[in-house]
């Protein structure tokens, strides 16, 4: 039987093309379970996770407790606002400690880039990452890439595909570009200047700075939230300007009269990138998204937990 | 590697139509039975007694698949499995299920099974029909209601069904000795 060729989940770019179709095709049956009456499988019942959040998060934290819930794993949470990280404990310590309590894998969100490649150096449990700092977050871009399929059908090769917005300080724009890559599709990014990296075409993606030429291209539009807090210096005049330039509202995508799909991974700033009319309409896949986010996590702790 | 053929055509067709009428001698008009094929492989024989079942009744029998990947003993023991489609489209509380396999060996699949099948239901019984009964290969009381045929193999042996619904040219059975 085919299973991942990694033991953590570091970032897309460690993973194949086929790790990534094993965990769509694990996914789909997962979300199958979730949709039935009683929506917990027993596979993970003698597996212990420990949740370790070291920055905030809403989604992505209340979605992997849930996918480890629906697979019945024993789950400890861990945040560093109320922990001994304020009393200078480093990372290491930290973990060590908690693996000692017979931890088998560690789900880890930190604000700095590398900080689950570090850990998984020196400590035995499986890591996931679910996101470091602004460098990958895997999990959000396969979950992006499952809702795509799901609502295209099929797979994604010869996809159009454009992500809008802050580029440079996001994760999930990284990981969505390995990704995509990975799996055939045409990618564009589109944002101010000053948002979109030096030398990201050497991923082979094209850039654009035309938000209505690129939605004109695309068959989805990805599009990201204007990260403020990890701006440190003023990238555009004003939230107003970028909202006119980049933003997008439902006549833009009305007007094309064509089908395109829209995404958001969340949380939104309702009326900068996204108008709320765009966000609420048809063409949105936002909440989609989150429910295949469980169904998405499921698939990967299975994978991961199912190597030992 | 030596292979005994234990079933093939004709004699197969005639063991699906005697366990379609001991099924019918047990449940009648199906009114309140529903089928359920166990994934991976007791998919297809399931679909032959379904079809054989709705030609002989004229009736439309509810059908579906399970897949008790998730539900196995042997997580983390094993190599993993890969999961395979589930798809029941009806809730079988208070129904009367019939679970059809093509194998019966040790009996954990249809543990799984047994497992898997409550998350859509309280079911009022559960029968087990089966192409092939291993008959002294059970780690686990379970037995089948419906046999097609039973068989005395060694645990090195190895049961191989090849129906043609999985691209084999001729339905054959057979019986694998290493």
């Amino acid at each position: 039987m085919q299973k991942l060729s990694t033991r953590h989940l570091l970032g897309i770019k460690d993973l194949t093309p086929d790790d990534i179709e094993l965990i769509m095709a694990t996914a789909r049956e997962f979300k199958e379970v979730i949709n039935r009456p009683i929506k917990k499988v027993p596979s993970l019942r003698d597996v212990t996770i420990a949740n370790v959040f070291f920055e905030n998060s809403t989604r992505t934290r209340l979605s992997f407790e849930l996918a480890q819930k629906r697979l019945s794993a024993d789950t400890i949470n861990f945040s560093a606002s109320a922990s001994s990280v304020k009393k200078g404990e480093t990372l290491l310590d930290t973990v060590n400690n908690i693996l000692a309590m017979k931890v088998d894998m560690i789900v880890m969100r930190h604000a700095s880039p590398g900080a689950p490649h570090f850990l998984a150096k020196h400590i035995k449990a499986n890591i996931i990452n679910a996101g470091d700092g602004t460098h990958e977050h895997p999990t959000q871009a396969l979950l992006d890439s499952f809702s795509i399929r799901e609502r295209l059908g099929g797979d994604l090769t010869g996809k159009k595909i454009a992500i809008i917005g802050d580029i440079l300080h996001s994760r999930v724009a990284l990981s969505n570009i390995l990704a995509l890559k990975k799996q055939g599709a045409e990618v564009t990014l589109c944002g101010p200047a000053t948002l979109i990296p030096r030398f990201i075409t050497d991923l082979g993606v094209k850039v654009s700075h035309d938000v209505k030429q690129t939605l004109a291209w695309c068959d989805v539009a990805n599009v990201l939230r204007i990260q403020l807090e990890r701006q440190q210096i003023k990238y555009f005049p004003s939230l107003r300007e970028y909202s006119l330039y980049f933003g997008i509202n439902k006549k833009m995508l009305d007007d094309l009269n064509k089908e395109i799909i829209v995404m958001h991974p969340g949380p939104i700033n309702r009326g900068i990138e996204l108008s709320s009319d765009a966000a609420d309409s048809h063409h949105s896949i936002i909440l989609d998204q989150v429910e295949n986010g469980v169904a998405v996590r499921m698939a990967v702790l299975y994978l991961l937990a199912g190597q030992n | 590697m030596q292979r005994k053929l234990i079933l093939s055509s004709p004699l197969l067709e005639i063991t699906i139509s005697r366990l379609c009428q001991e099924l019918i001698e047990n449940h009648q008009d199906f009114a309140d039975s529903v089928i359920i094929g166990l994934q991976p492989r007791g998919i297809h024989f399931a679909k032959r007694i379904h079809q054989e079942l709705e030609e002989i009744t004229g009736k439309i029998i509810p059908f579906g698949f399970l897949d008790a990947t998730f539900y196995r003993d042997d997580f983390r023991r094993r190599e993993l499995v890969k999961a395979k489609e589930t798809k029941i489209f009806f809730v079988i509380e208070n129904k009367r299920v019939i679970l059809i396999d093509d194998v019966l060996a040790t009996g954990r699949m249809v543990r799984s099974a047994l497992d898997a099948m409550t998350a859509f239901g309280r079911p009022e019984k559960v029968e087990l029909c089966v192409l092939i009964d291993r008959i002294y290969n059970r780690d686990l009381p379970i037995n089948a209601d419906y046999v097609g045929k039973k068989v005395n193999t060694l645990d090195t042996e190895k049961v191989l069904v090849e129906l043609q619904e999985q691209g084999h040219p001729l339905d054959r059975i057979w019986l694998i000795t290493n």
